[in-house]
């Protein structure tokens, strides 16, 4: 997909997005859709660091939450719009992205993966202990009213989560066919040996997490008003973690269309699976999922498909 | 907050050696699956967590003693270590790719284990019984309850039983080569694929008795393992990359710094001192205390 074609098709996506909402379908619907593009941006955002950098990230839930607990702040302290939720929690999850990369300088390989994982832990401590949201009892937040020509709020927030997947997937895309991207991956191939070619490996890692970590913020600001209670145990969960890492796996980590996969696959088959089978089950499925394609197809859908077209070729 | 006292400090510091024992324990398993292995099995924790569950089962069902459990179990474990090292090897660590794709399979194993003791045994806290555990002893104002002595006591056996089987017998001699250089060990004619299979079921082994030590300590549910994870990376990056007598001192430090912190500043924080520990080892000295 050529880059001004790329933007028309998100544009239009965004537009049926608005149609889809305007419909009024079952409330359910939008509730579920929410869910799959809120993870169509945490997929993309782990496979900037992840897949592009090599850099295994456990520590999704860490932004996520720091995304939506910065919008919780901003409701309750101003009454601030979306909007500057949106931004603000971007911002404030760059910015401990921007810490992680600096990181990096001592942490590599699994090192750098427990640091991740050990923040996160630490961050939900600290979120338990901060009275000001609510403490491990958590926060109630009343969802506005409804948005004239989108509907109700629920369908709104589905518009919303639809237009910061395609801002997720446009800079993934980007950054891929940059010479961000060409860095990234020579990073991800050989960090000394990039070093040496005079590839500026601090400042592209740095791109790399505080871009990935602003993603998550995004991804996270929407959430009060989505779930309209917010509680540590909650947003800090596991699944995010999890998910976040197994989506870009399976549908293949080296493009932007992978992650992309993966999540509306797997993300898809998670809320089906929810009403039909049961949610604990369905977290079994995606731990199986992971590990049968980690060991069988390391490469992913993309990696499985792109070969199929190669036999076929000779 | 509470106020300071010198009683409080010392039941704090004893708590915190006892403790400290029992994180020896559990860390052993990383010591030698990733210190001398350089296999970063983030899912020991949940086959600790296992172990519990084990030990829950056996004793509510047949009144069996935690302890004993364990060790009756740990061939058992000591098989699924075997099978999964078998795993790890064909699928990544022969191909050369580990270090990426090996941490998001046990990642994936972890979370399997994790949602398959939840659908089995709930989210509910299960604890065992035991005539001992209730017990305490006092000596002078210090009060040493059983509950945390004997797991303290069979952790520091754990750690001086591997430490022997390492250094004094054959296999575990040829961990230590192994671990310093496997090509030396091709050379002289031994398999390491042979030898690094032993040693990761070993390391899976202590998970079996370790985890009847933790639900011994206190109540479990699954989604503990996590807080582990943190605690046996600190307790093996501080004490010094497969240092056996190392993750025991360093079992110690982590055991009177977390009860400090959670007598003096409450127990949720006791959990993120690990973490601290170990950013803290990583960042100042990542070869640990007795490291090599």
């Amino acid at each position: 997909v050529r880059g001004r074609a790329f933007v028309l098709v998100a544009l239009s996506v965004v537009a049926a997005g608005v149609f889809t909402a305007r419909l009024d379908l079952n409330q359910y619907y939008y509730f579920a859709a929410y869910v799959v593009l809120q993870y169509v941006v945490l997929a993309t955002a782990w496979n900037i660091l992840g897949g592009y950098t090599g850099y295994v990230n456990f520590g999704t839930p860490a932004f996520f939450a720091l995304g939506a607990y910065t919008a919780v702040v901003l409701i309750k302290a101003l009454k601030a719009p979306l909007l500057a939720q949106l931004v603000a929690g971007a911002a404030v999850a760059g910015v401990l992205g921007l810490a992680i990369g600096y990181l990096t300088l001592r942490l590599r390989g699994v090192f750098f993966s427990i640091a991740t994982l050990a923040l996160a832990v630490v961050l939900q401590t600290v979120f338990v202990n901060w009275e000001y949201t609510g403490g491990a009892r958590g926060f109630t937040v009343a969802r506005p009213a409804a948005v004239p020509f989108v509907g109700n709020y629920v369908q709104f927030l589905f518009v919303v989560m639809l237009a910061l997947a395609m801002v997720a997937v446009a800079t993934a895309r980007w950054i891929e066919r940059s010479w961000i991207g060409r860095g990234l991956a020579a990073i991800r191939d050989n960090e000394e040996a990039a070093e040496c070619m005079g590839v500026p490996t601090l400042r592209l890692k740095l791109v790399s997490t505080t871009v990935s970590g602003m993603l998550m913020g995004l991804a996270g600001a929407p959430f009060p008003y989505y779930i309209t209670f917010v509680e540590p145990t909650s947003v800090f969960d596991l699944n995010y973690a999890v998910n976040s890492l197994a989506m870009p796996m399976i549908g293949g980590t080296t493009t932007w269309i992978g992650p992309l996969i993966g999540a509306v696959l797997l993300g898809t088959a998670q809320q089906i699976a929810t009403v039909t089978i049961s949610s604990a089950l369905n977290l079994l499925l995606v731990g199986v999922i992971l590990v049968a394609f980690v060991i069988l197809a390391p490469e992913g859908i993309v990696g499985l498909i792109k070969r199929l077209a190669r036999r076929g070729h000779s | 907050m509470v106020m300071f006292s010198l009683d409080l400090l010392l039941n704090a510091l004893v708590a915190g050696i006892l403790l400290g024992g029992f994180y020896a324990a559990v860390s052993l398993g990383i010591s030698v699956a990733f210190g001398l292995l350089d296999i970063a099995n983030i899912a020991h924790p949940v086959f600790v967590m296992l172990g519990s569950y084990v030990a829950y089962f056996m004793n509510v069902r047949f009144g069996f003693d935690p302890i004993l459990t364990g060790l009756v179990f740990t061939p058992v474990f000591y098989a699924l270590g075997v099978v999964l090292y078998r795993v790890y090897y064909t699928s990544f660590e022969r191909k050369g790719a580990e270090s990426l794709r090996g941490l998001v399979f046990f990642f994936g194993i972890l979370f399997i284990v994790e949602v398959a003791l939840l659908l089995a045994f709930g989210v509910d806290y299960r604890l065992v019984e035991a005539r001992y555990i209730g017990e305490s002893l006092r000596i002078g104002p210090v009060g040493i309850a059983f509950r945390l002595l004997v797991p303290c006591t069979v952790g520091v056996a754990m750690t001086g039983a591997l430490y022997l089987f390492l250094s004094k017998t054959f296999y575990g001699r040829a961990i230590q080569a192994v671990a310093q250089d496997a090509f030396a060990l091709r050379l002289m004619g031994a398999n390491p694929f042979r030898v690094k299979d032993i040693a990761f079921g070993v390391a899976i082994a202590t998970a079996a008795l370790a985890g009847a030590l933790l639900i011994m300590i206190g109540p479990v549910e699954p989604a503990m393992n996590r807080e582990y994870i943190g605690r046996v990376f600190a307790v093996a990056v501080l004490g010094g990359m497969g240092s056996i007598g190392g993750t025991l001192v360093a079992g110690l430090i982590l055991g009177v710094a977390e009860s400090l912190t959670s007598t003096f500043s409450g127990p949720s924080w006791s959990v993120a001192v690990s973490f601290g520990v170990l950013l803290l080892a990583l960042a100042v000295r990542p070869s640990g205390l007795f490291g090599r």
